[in-house]
């Protein structure tokens, strides 16, 4: 049934072929063409300004004041391309293969081998419009390495590349309103999908400023709404990153891909106590110059600065000797929760373990030294250059971790540990980027295609762009050219106001519940459950509990929730108890694929399926397939398979030693 | 760092919607941690609120990481409160003293209206962009990114700018409600690119024009702007978009 349309040939082939032979919409057609895009993140705001670009009529939607401040905004660290400007060996078939083993073997190669060919083209696009990307003193670009790789491929704008990468494409998308081409939307939220006659024919918005219900016709609907890693309350995702987009989707017929799939990031700042409500990442780049440790004694209390080195545990490099410090994150994250659960743990909570920058100080302390030809410059001296050089690279983050802890991190090392970053599981998508619903696309983080079971560092911002940019562009035409016929359907259909109704009796439902428990302590209560149960590690017992669990919540919900405020006003409460009415019901079906795939894989840990050293066991003949799992009504799906087929990389049990 | 919990006075801003006139109205907040952000403060009012049948305090937020530029509170008479290059969502109550009244109020400008409590719409920002801030280049038509080798100085004087996160701190700051600093920045970043070159006359006139029609005020050379910019948004891009301006008027066609 399931049909990921991957074109037939040879792998490096397929995406020219497709290119060459997919059906084109000529310019006179595009723009009786109208096209939906939910988000303005670096992928609906690429996708949206290309199409307008190329002239269609695009309407985009975001639930920010502007789409300049979509979640990706936030990313820190950097975005891979295989360039191999560093003549370090890297190529797109490197780049290809670094994904897919990264991904512990459970992504598509067609797809990741397409991403990897268009990586390149996404910096220099991004060059074009000016996003200012670091460079060397001879005024090329500059590179820098991220885990779970052995060359040098991303790029990066000091701390803040997915700023400067999404004000790029919000500027190109500025351009086109100006333009006329794409009409911009912000505070609205995406409350359903419209299907007419089996095809996505619009969505049904409202107007987060006075609450109200629009309905808009577009001949396709582009879903890149992002992550739904706040289904754990705690992550480093955005307060408002929802699934609530991709769940109705879901629940009008598209199927969810892989939805346990989630990305725990080794370093974060830790949880400080309960008034906590987001955690903050220490981007992985740090990982290049950064030293992991724990004491070598158990419940250790001395400051970490009085601990000499012989008695410090650096159990990275002490595992992992080939890659040290720049393991994949899922194996980091796994690594130092191990090290916390043995009472290793730091801080006072002793769930933390140090990411110590002291060596990396006096190295570049040394070779500033050098340069200057004063090699036997005081320690003192050489640790103040160093710092110096420190803060150049990373500057903003230690100001950043310094604003949160109090504490400096250029003199005492920080604190870290793992938090719920990233989602690979999303919308199950074709090669086009089609969902199961005809005309229904789902891009970026908001689908499941590309990163397995995990995701390697700066490869989402390469994904969300290459989507927008580079992919949908011509997929989308293989779908529109048939449609140039179709009229636009009047908002007046009876699928319109069938949805709108629907839309409309459950917002009602939330208000009218009025009872004595605000959104915010569900939200904690559901997070709760699914970091202790379909966390870092899962296993059967556990996944059980939560599902009970779970559905128990949801009846708490449905009965004891309090909103306040009015329907036709700016409501936040009433905003977040939609999404957390969502997250309930994901967060049900995350537990249910979890329990369905009791090998582990990537960040998806059963602990049930290890090897006597602890590293997380894949099951090849029982699981090599995505998990698309159909709504079916309440606490009810079927899931489908998608078996994956490796043609050109030989799945082996990942080693990072 | 030594953590202590305190009892707060909060006077807060309250307005229903941009047709109502608003007022200040007091709280009290008990048993705040010192290690909390000034946000999670306001969770903490806000849960009680809503316990309470009160309504809670409307404000925008988003990342909590002080990048998407979405919070906006005045807090005891400055955009973003009392610490240095801060924005509101990483400002953290260890600022603050138990006893402590604090006054908070929305971003205040004709071009900013209230959209509910401390809920500003600044979407006249995204309308100075629509004028000209940015370079004109489609998907596709780019050349190789190292084909064109960018001075590092130019190009870190350019990211420098580019930081700016559009929070409206600026204009806020400023008793003229002017946006030269947002303005200025945006100017900046793409005037030191030579990808910015052919477009580098009609950007900043187009942009300035708009800025004016949205109802911004002139800037008198304060310094308000700067001060109080979480990104440290130099003043010294005043200067040279006022530069560009007259080199662009001088050359214009128009
Ligand atoms: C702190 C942090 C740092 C990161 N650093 C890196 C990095 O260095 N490198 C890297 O490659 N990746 C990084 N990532 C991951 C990466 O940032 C994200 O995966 C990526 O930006 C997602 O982009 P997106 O366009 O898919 O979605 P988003 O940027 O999340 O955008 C979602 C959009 O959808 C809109 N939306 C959602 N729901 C609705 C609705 N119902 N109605 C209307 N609009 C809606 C939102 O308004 C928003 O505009 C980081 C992530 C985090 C959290
Ligand atoms: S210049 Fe500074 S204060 Fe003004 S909008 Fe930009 S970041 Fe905010
Ligand atoms: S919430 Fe994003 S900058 Fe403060």
């Amino acid at each position: 049934m399931l049909n990921s349309k991957i074109p037939a040939g040879k792998l490096e082939e397929k995406w020219t072929d497709y290119k060459g032979h997919c059906k084109l919409v000529n310019p006179a057609n595009k723009r009786k063409l109208e096209v939906i895009v939910i988000g303005t993140g670096l992928a609906g705001a690429s996708a949206a300004a290309t199409l307008g670009e190329l002239g269609y009529k695009v309407k985009a939607f975001c639930f920010q004041d502007s789409p300049r401040r979509a979640h990706s905004i936030a990313a820190q660290g950097g975005i891979n391309a295989a360039k191999n400007y560093q003549n370090d060996g890297d190529s797109v078939f490197r780049l290809f293969y670094d994904t897919v083993k990264g991904g512990d073997y459970r992504s598509r190669e067609a797809n990741v081998h397409r991403l990897a060919e268009v990586s390149a083209n996404i910096i220099d696009q991004c060059v074009a419009q000016g996003v200012p990307f670091a460079r060397e003193y001879g005024g090329l670009l500059s590179n820098r390495s991220f885990g779970g790789v052995q060359v040098q491929r991303t790029f990066y704008a000091a701390g803040q590349t997915g700023q400067q990468l999404l004000i790029g494409a919000y500027q190109a998308l500025e351009r086109q309103v100006a333009l006329g081409n794409v009409k911009m939307y912000s505070r609205h939220e995406m409350l359903d999908v419209v299907i007419v006659d089996g095809k996505a024919r619009g969505i049904i918005a409202r107007d987060l400023v006075n609450g109200k219900l629009e309905r808009h016709f577009g001949h396709a609907v582009l879903l890149c709404s992002g992550g739904y890693g706040n289904v754990f309350y705690l992550s480093t995702n955005a307060m408002g990153s929802n699934v609530t987009a991709a769940w109705k989707a879901h629940k009008k017929g598209a199927f969810f891909g892989n939805p346990c799939f989630t990305q725990i990031h080794p370093t974060c700042i830790p949880v400080s106590g309960d008034h906590q409500s987001k955690l903050t990442l220490m981007s992985e780049s740090l990982r290049n110059d950064g030293r992991i440790w724990v004491p070598k004694k158990q419940n250790d209390t001395r400051k970490p600065n009085e601990i000499p080195a012989e008695e410090r545990d650096y159990y990275l490099e002490r595992r992992y000797p080939a890659f040290g410090n720049l393991v994949p994150r899922d194996v980091a994250s796994r690594a130092a929760k191990e090290r916390c659960d043995a009472g290793y743990g730091v801080g006072t909570s002793k769930q933390a373990v140090y990411l110590d920058f002291a060596s990396a100080i006096e190295r570049y302390g040394r070779i500033e030294a050098n340069k200057e030809g004063k090699e036997d410059a005081p320690i003192e001296q050489i640790i103040t250059w160093g710092k110096e050089v420190v803060k150049e690279k990373y500057g903003n983050l230690f100001d950043m971790y310094e604003k949160i802890t109090g504490e400096n991190p250029y003199e005492v090392p920080m604190r870290i540990y793992p938090a719920v970053h990233y989602t690979m599981g999303g919308l199950w998508v074709d090669y086009e980027l089609m969902t199961t619903v005809n005309g229904l696309y789902a891009l970026g983080e908001a689908n499941f295609s590309d990163h397995g079971a995990n995701r390697l560092g700066a490869s989402a911002l390469m994904q969300g762009l290459a989507d927008g940019y580079f992919v949908i562009p011509y997929t989308i035409g293989n779908f529109l050219a048939d449609e140039i016929y179709n009229k636009p359907i009047s908002t007046e259909h009876e699928a319109f106001a069938e949805a709108e109704k629907n839309v409309r009796e459950r917002i009602e439902k939330l208000m009218n519940i009025k009872g004595k428990t605000s959104v915010e302590s569900f939200h904690k209560k559901l997070g709760k459950i699914m970091w202790d149960k379909c966390g870092m590690a899962r296993n059967e017992q556990g996944l059980k509990e939560a599902i009970v669990e779970i559905q128990q919540l949801k009846k708490e919900f449905w009965n004891d929730l309090r909103v306040p405020g009015e329907i036709n006003e700016f409501n936040p409460e009433l905003d977040k108890a939609g999404r957390v009415a969502d997250f309930i019901e994901l967060g049900e079906l995350m537990c249910i694929d979890a329990l369905n795939r009791s090998e582990s894989c990537g960040g998806h840990f059963r602990e049930e399926s290890q090897t006597p050293e602890g590293e997380a066991m894949r099951n090849d003949d029982a699981f090599m397939y995505v998990s698309a799992w159909e709504y079916k009504g309440e606490s009810k799906w079927d899931m489908h398979k998608e078996d994956l087929q490796y043609e050109v990389i030989k799945p082996t049990q990942r080693n990072y030693k | 760092m030594e953590h202590y919990n305190m009892n707060l006075n909060l006077k807060v801003w309250r307005q229903k919607n941009s047709n109502t006139k608003g007022e200040f109205k007091m709280y009290r907040v008990e048993n705040i941690s010192s290690e909390m952000s000034f946000l999670e403060m306001f969770d903490v009012l806000n849960e009680k609120l809503i316990a309470d049948g009160e309504e809670p305090i409307a404000f925008d937020h988003d990342c909590r990481e002080g990048i998407c530029g979405a919070c906006s509170m005045y807090i005891d008479g400055k955009p973003h409160g009392p610490w240095h290059a801060n924005t509101t969502c990483q400002l953290h109550m260890r600022a603050f003293k138990d006893g402590d009244t604090i006054v908070v109020e929305p971003w205040r400008a004709n071009a900013f209206p209230v959209i509910k409590d401390l809920v500003v719409d600044r979407t006249a920002f995204d309308r100075i962009i629509q004028a000209g801030g940015y370079i004109s280049v489609n998907t596709g038509n780019a050349v190789d990114g190292n084909s064109l080798p960018i001075n590092k100085d130019k190009a870190d004087a350019s990211f420098a700018a580019a930081m700016c996160i559009g929070c409206g701190a600026c204009v806020a700051a400023c008793k003229n409600s002017s946006a030269m600093l947002f303005l200025s920045a945006k100017v900046s970043h793409l005037a030191l690119l030579p990808q910015g070159e052919p477009e580098r006359h009609s950007r900043v006139l187009n942009m300035i024009d708009q800025m004016d029609k949205e109802g911004f005020g002139s800037c008198t050379n304060t310094g308000a702007c700067e001060a109080t910019c979480p990104k440290e948004i130099s003043i010294s891009n005043i200067a040279k978009l006022n530069q560009e301006y007259l080199c662009a008027s001088l050359t214009s066609e128009k």
